[in-house]
């Protein structure tokens, strides 16, 4: 694997102190909206009250006279869709001829200050004839009224995109199954809640040159369609995204901010900030899409899978964001950790009138996961197989190829399943937890990186440059973007580890279009692995410079020297050495100044052949296990997450607390999906968020999360730097239906929706304890007779 | 828009600080937006997320529902205030500490969260627990970590600060290497 001609490890797996965390600890840098520039304008959108309407006029004159208001533009200005799918353009900057859901941007108004420019957004007059809305996927879909197609890109009805695949003899494999478990689930939908608000800054110089920076996760995207919306060729705009207050997919594609900002400054000639309100970043969304899915699995009576049928209907809302990669994904991404024979599935996302769903973190697979791991759960239950070995018997393995057609190399799942089951003590205590408390397992598998690109091309997916200096540091130039995954951290442990230097002697820049070669961005977990395998390829480059002048001047062979600890050492004599610094000068005096660059680009030969058969196919996927105890009220509904232990195999942990971080921070989102995220809008109230706010959409305090165990497994991957593969993603999915399983060995009840709100649990609880009283169902873990009997 | 500004008188960060502002500003705008001390954050602006979290006469409080009318007199610390007058290898046990953890991953949470756990951890007879931190910290969200890292952080630096004291210090700050010390 790359990487393995290392001579030692001597940072790779270690804990790091990340390279940008002090700074950012002591407030000292500056985030997008810490940015602040000489003459700055302040820019507000003015949004659609309206879930669907056409726009019949737009008066700005009021605006445009009011003293302090620099500029106004709206959809007019921005004619030229654009979509982060390039088959999908299907939105515009501003609403042009009619806005499609509540939040919708119609106008923008550049002013001296933002109370100025919230007085000029209020005086412009929009007369708009409204239209009637869809809330619902299905009866969006149903829509055959042209006048009644919401967004008016879509090419037939509301329909957003439909993808049926089919691998092997489903209903034959269905039909010969000794079990067959249905079940019908929906996700609610969730948001992302990064807690830094979208923001963007732009300038435009004098030569014409329109710098923006934006707290972006996807810096190159927006440089390109910047580029396209404005008509300014791409050597015109430069993109910079300063650090990131989180994303988690919130921000990986262009929003409306951006290109407003743009054009302001270039109508205004003076740079121009936009900051979202909390309440615009949640009708901003792009967040998990809800869907409702339709599940048939079939299993022997050893538990082994024999097919899985699947039948999926995603909410897309108003745009298609990147909703075709989303319709696959819901699909494409269930075929590991298990082995089937046989699988169908069919995806439709339709359009409808609210905002537009898009990618959150496990874009598009967490849904699928939810049901699968429930249905596995059921059948466990029905076979009288304990539900983690149901889960060994089914184990794709590593070096395998899954019923689609996908290769898997690594695969640590057995292991992850071990971890959690040891370390929660399963076996022992699974049994005798009384009525009310409840141990449940689920499993999950995810990609590290896409095989291929977002837009087609033959150029590297990733790439970084490195630079050594005489001084014996060196500077790295990565555009990947940091989001506070610790992307730049990463890099510089690759540099530490290859070039022997602490990482305080490096500098990582990152995500400015003008400074760093091209990066497609921070998604689909595609970092470590593409964007390392790249700075590895660069750092191995020099290293050999550096090892052949230092072996040169010592003469000795090559393959001797060591570069380690700020030193150049003779791995058969220690005490010669000598500094980086002096080894770094000898190199420089031979080969000039020491710069270098990797590239990477995917394997091709890992997907499937068939249309389609490209998307979700991954260089290596990563694998998790939870395991996770509930305390269940049966009085309230209150279900108490007590622990949740969770074991990843992220191939091989290049900085172990950085690692582990991710595994918790996706538990830990996974548990707020489960038990309290809801983002929606409501009908009643004409399509307006039920609660925009960090108040009234839950995210977990302190004081709700649970106490989580996070363990690497590590299975070294042959495509991975160092084996690596992602952490960052994976870790969510398993989270939620751990939980639900667990619910059900506390008390008995399956809860197919989400999320497990008290209601909820009280009403299926009661619903039970009525059977139970009919005779229909025997009593679960000697049912609280003590309640009802009392 | 013209506006009638109010002049205000106040400490920052142990400085005397005169400043003017329109009347119905927050503290958070004036301290942004007047003093450049930008390690407040807006999350939210209606109190939520606590990432504008700053101490007013020692007190924690949301500067972003504090008129700054409100600090008029009064003593203001942001989290610029923990890092005055520490010089290389000198820095806050809590900052240490979070910084050994990976307490902060994108950071943005993270000053609200120091301001809040400074007034737990500050003059304490015993270090404080798991618990005790996370009832205190309750008011600030962070949506990266999962919290884990961040109680191991404020407990650790509790721990360090009673240690300090011990040794005859003033408690902070510490030049804790820690036990990444060998790694850097």
């Amino acid at each position: 694997m790359p990487g393995e001609d290392r001579d030692r490890d001597w940072q790779i797996g270690k804990v790091h102190r990340k390279v940008d965390a002090m700074e950012r600890m002591r407030g000292i840098t500056r985030y997008t909206d810490d940015l602040k520039l000489p003459g700055m304008l302040h820019a507000k959108i003015l949004r659609s009250p309206h879930p669907h309407a056409k726009i019949l006029s737009i008066d700005t004159s009021a605006a445009e006279a009011m003293p302090g208001v620099f500029g106004v533009v709206t959809g007019q200005d921005f004619r030229i869709p654009y979509g982060i799918i390039p088959w999908t353009p299907d939105e515009n900057a501003l609403a042009v001829d009619k806005v499609c859901h509540v939040g919708d941007g119609v106008a923008c108004v550049a002013a001296v200050d933002e109370d100025t420019a919230i007085a000029a957004i209020a005086a412009i007059k929009v007369e708009y004839e409204e239209l009637r809305a869809f809330y619902d996927p299905e009866e969006a879909l149903a829509n055959r009224d042209r006048e009644l197609t919401i967004n008016p890109y879509a090419r037939k009805g509301n329909l957003s995109k439909h993808v049926v695949l089919e691998f092997g003899d489903v209903e034959g494999s269905l039909e010969g199954a000794d079990l067959v478990v249905a079940g019908d689930y929906f996700f609610e939908g969730t948001t992302h809640g990064a807690i830094e608000p979208h923001c963007a800054v732009a300038q435009v110089e004098p030569n014409g040159i329109l710098t923006v920076w934006s707290a972006t996760q996807v810096s190159h995207y927006l440089h390109r369609e910047l580029s396209k919306v404005l008509e300014i060729p791409p050597h015109q705009i430069r993109v910079i995204q300063p650090p990131l207050g989180g994303a988690f997919g919130g921000k990986s594609e262009p929003f409306d901010l951006e290109f407003c900002v743009a054009k302001l400054a270039l109508v205004c000639g003076r740079p121009v900030k936009l900051l979202y309100t909390r309440e615009e970043v949640f009708y901003s969304h792009r967040g998990r899409h809800p869907m409702k899915m339709k599940y048939r699995t079939g299993f022997t009576k050893e538990g082994k899978i024999t097919g899985v049928s699947a039948k999926t209907i995603l909410d897309g809302g108003a745009y298609s964001s990147f909703g075709l990669v989303t319709t696959y994904y819901s699909g494409q991404l269930l075929c590991a950790p298990y082995d089937f024979g046989s699988y169908r599935f069919e995806s439709t996302r339709a359009y409808t009138n609210k905002p537009a769903c898009g990618p959150k973190r496990g874009h598009g697979s967490v849904q699928p996961r939810f049901a699968i791991e429930i249905q596995l759960d059921k059948a466990a239950v029905a076979l009288g197989i304990d539900p983690i070995e149901l889960r060994r018997r089914n184990d794709i393995g590593s070096d395998s190829v899954t019923v689609n057609e996908f290769r898997v190399g690594s695969n640590g799942f057995q292991e992850c399943l071990t971890r959690v089951e040891t370390a929660s003590g399963w076996q022992e205590r699974r049994p005798s937890l009384p009525y009310g408390q409840g141990l449940g397992v689920a499993g999950s598998t995810y990609i590290s990186g896409t095989n291929y690109p977002i837009y087609p091309n033959e150029m590297p997916q990733a790439a970084v440059q490195i630079c050594l200096d005489r001084s014996g540091r060196a500077r790295v130039f990565s555009g990947a973007n940091d989001i506070g995954q610790g992307s730049n951290t990463m890099l510089a442990v690759i540099v530490s580890e290859e070039l022997g230097l602490p990482l305080d002697d490096i500098r990582v820049l990152s995500a400015d279009t003008d400074l760093c070669p091209v990066d497609l961005g921070a998604y689909s977990s595609r970092i470590t692995l593409m964007v390392g395998n790249a700075c590895l390829n660069a750092a191995q480059k020099l290293r050999r410079k550096v090892c052949e002048a230092v072996a040169k001047r010592w003469e000795i062979p090559r393959k001797r020297v060591v570069l380690a600890k700020r030193m150049a050492l003779d791995l058969e004599n220690p005490e010669r050495n000598v500094s980086s610094a002096e080894a770094f000068a000898w190199a420089e005096a031979d080969n000039g100044l020491l710069g270098e660059v990797g590239s990477y680009n995917t394997p091709k030969d890992r997907h499937g052949d068939y249309r389609g058969g490209t998307i979700g196919a991954s260089p290596a996927y990563s694998f998790t296990a939870h395991l996770a105890e509930v305390d269940v009220d049966p009085e309230t509904g209150l279900v108490d997450v007590k622990t949740i232990w969770v074991a990843h195999d992220c191939g091989k942990a290049l900085s172990k607390r950085i690692v582990e971080g991710q595994i918790e921070g996706s538990t830990y989102m996974g548990f707020g999906e489960a038990l309290m995220e809801q983002h929606i809008v409501d009908p009643e109230h004409r399509g307006v968020h039920t609660g925009p706010n960090l108040l009234d959409y839950r995210m977990p305090t302190f004081l709700d999360t649970p106490t989580i165990d996070a363990m690497i497994v590590e299975a070294a991957d042959a495509n991975g730097p160092y084996g690596a593969k992602e952490a960052g993603e994976g870790p969510l999915h398993s989270s939620i239906p751990a939980i639900a399983n667990a619910i059900y060995d506390a008390v008995g009840i399956r809860l197919d929706t989400l999320p497990f709100s008290p209601p909820k649990v009280l009403a299926a609880i009661e619903e039970r304890q009525r059977r139970v009283e009919a005779g229909e169902l025997p009593p679960h873990k000697a049912e609280r007779t003590a309640r009802r009997s009392a | 828009m013209t506006q009638a500004a109010l002049l205000l008188t106040m400490k920052v960060n142990g400085d005397p600080v005169e400043v003017a502002a329109p009347a119905h500003w927050t503290l958070l705008e004036v301290l942004r937006y007047k003093l450049d001390l930008i390690g407040s954050k807006q999350g939210c602006d209606k109190g939520d997320c606590g990432a504008c979290t700053v101490q007013i006469d020692g007190v924690p409080a949301l500067a972003c529902l504090t008129l700054a009318i409100q600090a008029e007199g009064r003593s203001v610390t942001t989290v610029e205030g923990l890092s005055l007058g520490q010089g290389p290898g000198r820095v806050h046990p809590l900052l240490d500490a979070f910084d050994r953890y990976d307490a902060a991953q994108c950071g943005f949470c993270t000053p609200g969260i120091l301001m809040a756990a400074e007034s737990l951890v500050r003059e304490r007879r015993a270090p404080v627990t798991r618990d005790e931190a996370a009832a205190a910290l309750a008011g600030n969200l962070c949506r990266c970590t999962g919290y884990t890292k961040i109680l191991d952080a404020v407990v650790d630096a509790s721990e360090q600060i009673l240690a300090n004291v011990a040794k005859g210090g003033a408690g902070e700050p510490s030049t804790s290497e820690g036990e990444v010390s060998d790694a850097r």
